[in-house]
C-alpha cells in the first residue's frame, strides 16, 4: 500500500513540475535485481575457469589472477571500490551455464565462447568479447610438422563437453582425414594424456594452448601449429532479463580498453584525474554522471583502472610479455594497432 | 500401539486396530510423497521452462557430431545420439565381461593362495588383498593408466616383440599337431583305461612322450603328406616383428578368416548340438546303466576338434592382417587401447581382491568333516574337491560373487576418468553436454544400470537355485 | 608250546641300552619351517622360487625408488627431474598444506584442524571397546558436533538464519515457541515418557540460541568453493556416515515392516540406488537436484553430493542394518511383545541395540567403502584429496616424470592407513562379538 502510494505522489510530481523531470532521472538509477543482490550480500558472484594459467587460476595461497578473473576484479571494484570483494566459483565445463541460470552465479567469466546457441537457446547474454581466440593444435616438435594439414591418422587429445570436440570432428571430416580422438573430462586430464605420449596432438583454443604448454614437463619440446581451425570469441556471460547488469559488465570491459586507448594506466591514474582531455575527464568521471544511472558511482571507472589496471596491463600481467605465456597480443591489439579490440566511447 | 501394553491383552484381538494404524500410517506417507512428487514435477517443469531445458527424446535422433575413438559397431561424427549411446553401452558390457572373467579367474587363485600351505604364496596373497582392498579403485585407476603408459615408447619407437608370430602355414602345422596330440591323448586314454582292468599299468609320462612325438611328426610332415607344399618346418619361427606394444596400445595380427570364418561358424555351432546330445545321453547312460564318461573332455573335444580340422584345411586361404606404422599410429591388425586395458586391469585387480576373500570364505566353511568323510568313502582327491568340497563353497559364495560382478559392473563408470569411451563417459559425459537433456540421459543412463544388475540377479538366482538343489 | 618256551634259552638278550638316536632332522627350527612352509611338495617349491623371482624382481628397484633414490628435500623439481631420481618426497612435503585444505585461507586453518581433531576424538571415544559414555560420544557426533562444525567451517550460523525473528511480533512469536517447547519437554521428562522427543525439543531450542548467538564470535566467512583436499575427503565421509546410519536404520526397518506400501518403498528405494554407480548418482544429485526445487533454494555446489552420497551410502547401510535385525532371535521379539512392549518401544530398547552392536564390522566396513568412493566427488568439481593431488601435479615448478606416481604413492599410503586401521578395528570387534557370544 505505501509503496503504491508513494509511486502515484511521485508520478504526480513529476507530471506537475515537468521541467523538474530530467532532474528527477538523474537521481533515480535503474533498477537491476542482480546489482541489488550483490549489493546485499557484499561480494560479487562469479563463475571462473578451476584452473587455466592467464585466465582463471589460484595460486598456492588460493589467490585467483587471469584475465577473466581481472574482469570479475573490475566490476567488483566498479560496485564495491574493492577488487577482492569477489566470490570466485570454479566452474567446470559440465555446469558452467546452469549455475548461471541458477542464479548461483552472477557472471560467468570462464573463457566461454559466444555461441548463437548459447544466446537463442540457453537464454543468456554475451556482452563483450574480451579475448578473440580460435581453436589450435599443440604437437611435439621431433614430430616435425608445420601445418595441421599434416595431421593425419594422429591421436588427438580433447576435453569433453566443449565446442572444441566438435570443432575438431569437422576440421577433420572437412578435410577428409582419419584421426583417433582421446577425450577425458577435465582438460588436465587431456593435457596428462598427452604429456605422457598418449597423443600426438593436444587441442584446445589457443590461447588454452600457450597457457596448458607451461604446464607441460618441458614446454620447449612443444610447438603450437599456425592453423587455427575455427573462431572463438571469447567473453563474459550474463543472465537474460537484466538490461542493467548486462550493461555494468559490458562497461566494465569498455572502461578498460578505453583507458588504455587513452593512455590511463594505473600507475597514472591519479594524475589522469587532473587531465584536460574531455574523454579522460568522462572516463574517470570528473564531468558527466554516467555511472549513476547504472546505479554504480560515477568514479566506477577509475576505480577499475586504480585496482585492477586498463586491458593492455592487464593484458600483459595474465597472458602477454609479463607472464609466464607470453602470448602475442595478435588480434586483441587496439583497433588503433592494428587489432579488433575496440570499445565504445564514453559520452 | 501402546494400547496393548497398557490393556495387558494378547495382540489377537487387537489386531483390528493395528490395522486402521498401520493403514493410517500408510496413507499418510503416500499422500506425503504424493504431495513431494507433485511439488517436485512443478518445480522441474518450471525450472526447465525457465532454463530451456529439453524435454523430448527427439535429440537421439540428432546428429552427434563427435567422434568416438573404441567402438564394437560402425561410428563416425555423422552418426546419432541415439547411436553414440549404443556405442557407449556395448563398450560397457564388453569391458565388464571381459573384467568379470579375469576377477574370477585372479580371484580364486589369490583365495585359494591365502589358504595355501605355502607360507610365501599365502603372505603375497594376502599382501595383494589388503593393499589392494584398502586403496580407492579410482587411485589405482589412475596410477595403472600412468603405469601402463609411462614406460611405454612412441609408436615411432615401438617395442616389438618377435617370435610371437608364424606365418600361416605354420599356424596350420601348429594346429594340425593340436589336432594330432588330442587324437593320441584321447587314444592313450581309451588304452589306459583298457589296460587298468587287465592290472597292466603304463607310466603316464612314457605314453605322454609318445604322443607328443607323434604329434610333431604328424605335424611336420602331416602337411607335405596332404600336399599343402609347406617349405619350412614347425620349429622355423618367423623373426619378423608383427607383435607391436607403444603407447598407443598393443598391436597384434589379427586372422582374416574370410570364407573359413563361415564354414567355421556352421561347424562350431553343429558340434556345439552334438556336445550338448552326447551330454544328455550320456546322462541317461549314466543313470539307467551305470555308464560313466569323462563327459567335460569328450564334450570339448567335440567342440574343439572338428574347428581345428576345418581351420586346418583352410589354413592356406586365411590371412593375417598385420599391424603396420602409417603416419602417426599403427593400422591394422587387432588394437588394445591403453586405456581399456588399464580399465580392464584395475577392475579386474580390485574386484578380485573381493572375490579371493568370499573365496577363501567359501572353502573355510566346508566343515573339515566333509573332506574327511569323502577321503573315507574312498573318493579321491579331485572327486572330493568336485563333488563335495565346491559345490558346498559354491552355496556360500554365489550371493556374494553376484554382488561382485554388480560392482565390477558399476565400477567400469569410472573409465570416465581416463577417457575410454564407455556408457557414462560417452552419453552422461559428451552427449549430455551438447545436448543439455539432463533428464533424459540421466533417466535412461540409470535404467540401463538397473535393467544390467536385474538381468544379473536374475540369471545368478537361478543358477544358486540349482547349486542349492543339488546339495539335497 | 608252553614248555618249549620255558626251556629254551633266549636267542638274544640286549645286556646295554643302545645309543641314543640322532634327534629327528625337523619338527623344530627354522629349517623345518622352510622346509614345511615353502617346500612341502614338488608344486609348492616351484610356487615359492616363482615368488622369489618375483620379489627379486620386484622389490629391489621398489625400495631404490621409494627410500634410496628418493628426494627428500628440494626446493623445487630440479633434483626430482634428474636422471635416476626417485619418489620426489620434498614434493609431497610442500604441497602437504594443500593436500590437507585445498583453498582454504591458510590464516583459518586453525577451524578445520578443531573440527576434524574434535571429530576424531569423538569417533576414538564411541568406538573405543571399553570407554565409559559411550552412547554420550555418539549421541554427541551425531547431533551436536554436525551444528558446531558447520558453523566453524563456514563460519555462518549453523542455523537456517531466515527462520530468526527479525521483527518484534516474529520475537514474541519465536518466545512463545520456547515456552511451549520448553514446558512440554520438562512436563514429558517429568512423566518419563517420550524423553526421546523431550530431548529433541530442548535441542531444538538450543541449536536456535547457538544460531543466534553464533555471529557474536565474529568468524569469517569460508566459501565452500575454497575447501579442499583431505579435509574435504573426510568432510564427504563423515556427513556419508552421519546420515546414513539413521537413514539407513529406517530403511532397514521399513523394509522388514508388516506393512505393505512401507516395505515396498523402502524395497524400491533400495534396490534402485544400489542398482546404479556412484557416479551416476552424484552426477543426477549435481544436475537435477536444483531442477526438484524452487529457483531460489538452489542448493550449495558442496551440498549436492553430500546429499548423493549419504542418499547412496544409507541404502547400503541399510542392508547391513537388515542383516543386523535378521540376527536377532525371533524369541527376542517374542519376549518383547510378551513383557507388553510397544512397536517402538521394542525397537528401542531390545532389537536395535542388539542389531547395531552386532553389525558393527558392517557399519565399519560401509564406511571404508564410503571412504574410498569420496574419490569420485571429483566428477561435479568437488576438489577432494586427489584431485588435489590431480591438480598440483600440475605445478610447472615440479613438474616432472616421478611427481604424478610420487602422489599417487602418498595418496595410496594414506587411503591406505585408513582404510586399513579401520579394518583392523572391525575384525577386532568382530572377534569380541564372537567371543561375547560363545560364553
Amino acid at each position: 500500500m505505501k509503496k503504491s502510494v508513494g509511486y502515484v505522489f511521485a508520478a504526480g510530481m513529476a507530471a506537475v513540475i515537468g521541467s523538474a523531470a530530467p532532474a528527477l532521472a538523474q537521481t533515480q538509477p535503474a533498477k537491476s535485481p542482480t546489482l541489488e543482490k550483490t549489493l546485499k550480500a557484499g561480494a560479487l558472484s562469479c563463475g571462473v575457469n578451476p584452473g587455466l594459467a592467464g585466465f582463471g587460476m589460484p595460486d598456492d595461497k588460493g589467490v585467483w589472477a587471469g584475465l577473466d578473473v581481472d574482469l570479475c576484479r573490475a566490476v567488483a571494484a566498479a560496485i564495491f571500490n574493492d577488487p577482492n570483494k569477489v566470490k570466485f566459483i570454479p566452474m567446470t565445463a559440465k555446469d558452467r551455464f546452469s549455475a548461471l541460470q541458477t542464479g548461483e552465479i552472477d557472471v560467468l567469466a570462464r573463457n566461454g565462447t559466444w555461441t548463437m546457441q548459447r544466446e537463442a537457446e540457453l537464454g543468456l547474454l554475451f556482452p563483450v568479447t574480451n579475448y578473440y581466440d580460435g581453436q589450435g593444435f599443440m604437437v611435439r616438435r621431433k614430430l616435425n610438422i608445420t601445418s595441421a594439414l599434416e595431421l593425419s591418422q594422429a591421436s588427438v587429445c580433447v576435453q569433453q563437453g566443449t565446442t572444441t570436440e566438435l570443432n575438431l570432428a569437422d576440421f577433420f571430416r572437412a578435410n577428409n582425414m582419419k584421426y583417433e580422438v582421446i577425450a577425458f573430462a577435465t582438460s588436465n586430464e587431456a593435457v596428462k594424456a598427452y604429456d605422457s605420449g598418449r597423443c600426438d596432438a593436444y587441442t584446445t583454443d589457443a590461447s588454452g594452448l600457450y597457457a596448458e604448454r607451461v604446464k607441460l614437463t618441458n614446454a620447449a619440446e612443444h610447438v603450437v601449429l599456425p592453423e587455427i581451425i575455427s573462431k572463438e570469441p571469447l567473453g563474459p556471460a550474463v543472465r537474460q532479463g537484466d538490461d542493467v547488469w548486462f550493461n555494468i559488465v559490458k562497461w566494465a570491459h569498455f572502461a578498460m580498453v578505453n583507458a588504455e586507448e587513452l593512455g590511463v594506466t594505473r600507475a597514472n591514474v591519479d594524475e589522469q584525474l587532473k587531465s584536460t582531455k574531455p574523454e579522460v575527464r568522462r572516463l574517470l568521471g570528473v564531468e558527466n554522471k554516467y555511472g549513476e544511472f547504472l546505479g554504480i558511482p560515477n568514479d566506477w571507472a577509475y576505480r577499475i583502472v586504480k585496482h585492477v589496471g586498463n586491458y593492455g596491463e592487464s593484458f600483459d600481467r595474465n597472458l602477454g610479455a609479463g607472464s609466464r605465456l607470453r602470448i602475442e597480443r595478435g588480434v586483441n591489439r587496439l583497433w588503433t594497432k592494428g587489432g579488433i579490440m575496440y570499445a565504445a566511447p564514453v559520452r | 500401539m501402546s494400547v496393548i501394553g497398557d490393556s495387558g491383552r494378547p495382540p489377537p484381538p487387537s489386531r483390528r486396530k493395528v490395522d486402521v494404524k498401520a493403514l493410517s500410517i500408510q496413507f499418510g506417507l503416500s499422500l506425503l510423497l504424493v504431495w513431494l512428487a507433485w511439488e517436485a514435477v512443478g518445480n522441474v517443469a518450471e525450472n526447465m521452462r525457465a532454463r530451456n531445458i529439453p524435454t523430448s527424446f527427439n535429440f537421439l535422433g540428432a546428429t552427434a557430431g563427435f567422434d568416438i575413438n573404441q567402438s564394437l559397431i560402425s561410428y563416425s561424427a555423422t552418426s546419432t545420439y541415439g547411436r553414440a549411446f549404443f556405442v557407449g553401452l556395448l563398450n560397457t558390457l564388453a569391458v565388464a565381461a571381459i573384467g568379470i572373467v579375469f576377477a574370477t579367474i585372479i580371484g580364486f587363485i589369490v583365495g585359494i593362495a591365502r589358504l595355501s600351505q605355502n607360507w610365501l604364496a599365502a603372505k603375497l596373497a594376502t599382501i595383494y588383498v589388503e593393499v589392494i582392498r584398502n586403496t580407492p579403485l579410482l587411485l589405482q585407476l589412475f596410477f595403472w593408466y600412468t603405469a601402463v603408459l609411462a614406460p611405454l615408447p612412441g609408436p615411432r619407437q615401438t617395442l616389438s616383440l618377435p617370435g610371437l608370430s608364424w606365418r600361416m602355414p605354420e599356424v596350420g602345422a601348429l594346429m594340425a599337431a593340436a589336432v594330432a596330440g588330442s587324437f593320441g591323448f584321447l587314444l592313450f586314454a581309451f588304452v589306459r583305461r583298457q589296460l587298468r582292468r587287465t592290472n597292466l599299468s603304463i607310466p603316464a609320462y612314457a605314453a605322454a612322450a609318445v604322443c607328443t612325438v607323434a604329434a610333431l611328426l604328424f605335424a611336420t610332415l602331416g602337411p607335405k603328406v596332404v600336399g599343402l607344399g609347406v617349405s619350412s618346418g614347425f620349429f622355423d619361427l618367423y623373426t619378423g616383428a608383427y607383435v607391436f606394444l607403444n603407447n598407443r596400445g598393443l598391436f597384434v595380427p589379427a586372422p582374416v578368416l574370410g570364407d573359413v570364418g563361415f564354414r567355421l561358424l556352421i561347424v562350431i555351432g553343429a558340434s556345439l548340438l552334438g556336445a550338448m546330445a552326447f551330454a544328455y545321453w550320456a546322462k541317461a547312460a549314466r543313470e539307467e546303466r551305470g555308464l560313466i564318461f569323462p563327459v567335460g573332455w569328450i564334450s570339448t573335444a567335440i567342440v574343439v576338434l572338428p574347428a581345428l580340422v576345418v581351420l586346418w584345411l583352410g589354413s592356406r586361404s586365411l590371412a593375417l592382417d598385420y599391424p603396420q606404422l602409417r603416419g602417426f599410429n599403427f593400422n591394422g591388425g587387432v588394437r588394445i587401447y591403453p586405456e581399456a586395458f588399464a580399465l580392464v586391469l584395475g577392475l579386474s585387480l580390485y574386484t578380485a581382491s573381493f572375490i579371493a576373500e568370499i573365496v577363501r570364505a567359501g572353502i573355510l566353511s566346508v566343515s573339515k568333516g566333509q573332506t574327511e568323510a569323502a577321503s573315507a568313502l574312498g573318493l579321491r582327491r579331485t572327486a572330493t574337491l568336485k563333488l563335495v568340497v565346491i559345490p558346498q563353497a559354491m552355496r556360500v559364495v554365489i550371493p556374494p560373487l553376484t554382488n561382485q560382478y554388480l560392482n565390477l559392473t558399476k565400477n567400469s563408470s569410472l573409465a570416465v576418468f581416463i577417457g575410454f569411451p564407455e556408457l557414462v563417459q560417452v552419453f552422461v559425459g559428451t552427449v549430455l553436454n551438447q545436448t543439455g537433456a539432463m533428464i533424459q540421459i540421466i533417466s535412461i543412463t540409470m535404467a540401463v544400470y538397473l535393467v544390467i544388475s536385474l538381468a544379473t540377479s536374475i540369471a545368478m538366482n537361478m543358477f544358486n537355485k540349482r547349486m542349492a538343489l543339488a546339495e539335497r | 608250546m608252553s614248555d618249549a618256551i620255558r626251556t629254551s634259552t633266549p636267542i638274544f638278550v640286549r645286556e646295554s641300552m643302545t645309543a641314543d638316536r640322532a634327534p629327528p632332522v625337523s619338527n623344530a627350527g627354522p629349517a623345518a619351517w622352510i622346509r614345511d612352509n615353502l617346500f612341502p611338495t614338488p608344486l609348492s617349491s616351484v610356487i615359492t622360487l616363482l615368488a622369489l623371482l618375483f620379489l627379486a624382481w620386484a622389490l629391489p628397484p621398489l625400495v631404490r625408488w621409494l627410500f634410496i633414490d628418493a628426494i627428500w628435500s628440494a626446493p623445487n623439481g630440479d633434483l626430482c627431474r634428474a636422471p635416476g631420481a626417485g619418489a620426489c618426497w620434498a614434493y609431497v612435503w610442500q604441497k602437504l598444506g594443500f593436500f590437507m585444505y585445498g583453498s582454504y585461507p591458510r590464516e583459518e586453518v586453525w577451524r578445520v584442524n578443531l573440527v576434524l581433531l574434535s571429530g576424531a576424538a569423538l569417533v576414538v571415544w564411541m568406538l573405543w571397546p571399553d570407554a565409559r559414555g559411550r552412547g554420550g560420544a555418539a549421541l554427541a557426533f551425531f547431533t551436536v558436533y554436525p551444528v558446531l562444525a558447520f558453523g566453524i567451517l563456514t563460519g555462518s550460523a549453523p542455523f537456517p538464519t531466515r527462520w530468526l525473528p527479525t521483527s518484534g511480533t516474529g520475537q514474541l512469536l519465536w518466545a512463545f515457541l520456547y515456552v511451549v517447547l520448553i514446558a512440554g519437554a520438562g512436563t514429558l521428562f517429568y512423566t518419563g515418557r517420550l524423553t526421546a522427543l523431550a530431548m529433541a525439543m530442548i535441542g531444538f531450542v538450543a541449536w536456535a540460541e547457538i544460531g543466534a548467538w553464533w555471529p557474536t564470535l565474529g568468524l569469517s566467512h569460508v566459501g565452500t568453493n575454497l575447501w579442499g583436499g583431505i579435509f574435504v575427503s573426510l568432510l564427504v565421509a563423515t556427513v556419508g556416515i552421519v546420515f546414513s546410519l539413521p537413514i539407513g536404520i529406517v530403511l532397514a526397518l521399513g523394509r522388514r515392516s508388516q506393512m505393505p506400501i512401507v516395505r515396498f518403498l523402502s524395497v524400491l528405494l533400495i534396490e534402485f540406488v544400489r542398482g546404479v554407480p556412484l557416479i551416476t548418482v552424484l552426477v543426477m544429485a549435481n544436475t537435477m537436484l536444483p531442477l526438484f526445487v524452487p529457483q531460489d533454494w538452489s542448493p550449495d555446489r558442496l551440498l549436492r553430493p553430500l546429499i548423493g552420497v549419504a542418499l547412496f551410502s544409507a541404502v547400503y547401510m541399510a542392508e547391513v542394518v537388515r542383516g543386523g535385525l535378521q540376527a536377532i532371535p525371533k524369541g527376542q521379539y517374542e519376549g518383547a511383545m510378551a513383557v507388553g512392549l510397544s512397536w517402538w518401544q521394542m525397537m528401542q530398547l531390545i532389537v536395535l541395540p542388539q542389531a547395531l552392536v552386532t553389525v558393527i564390522p558392517g557399519i565399519v566396513n560401509s564406511f571404508i567403502a564410503l571412504f574410498k568412493d569420496t574419490t569420485l566427488v571429483a566428477i561435479v568439481g568437488i576438489f577432494d584429496f586427489l584431485k588435489a593431488v590431480e591438480t598440483a601435479r600440475l605445478d610447472p615448478v615440479w613438474a616432472g616424470p616421478s611427481i604424478s606416481t610420487s602422489g599417487y604413492v602418498f595418496a595410496a599410503f594414506f587411503y591406505f592407513v585408513f582404510c586399513f586401521g579401520m579394518s583392523r578395528y572391525s575384525l577386532m570387534m568382530e572377534r569380541r562379538h564372537a567371543a561375547g557370544r560363545k560364553r
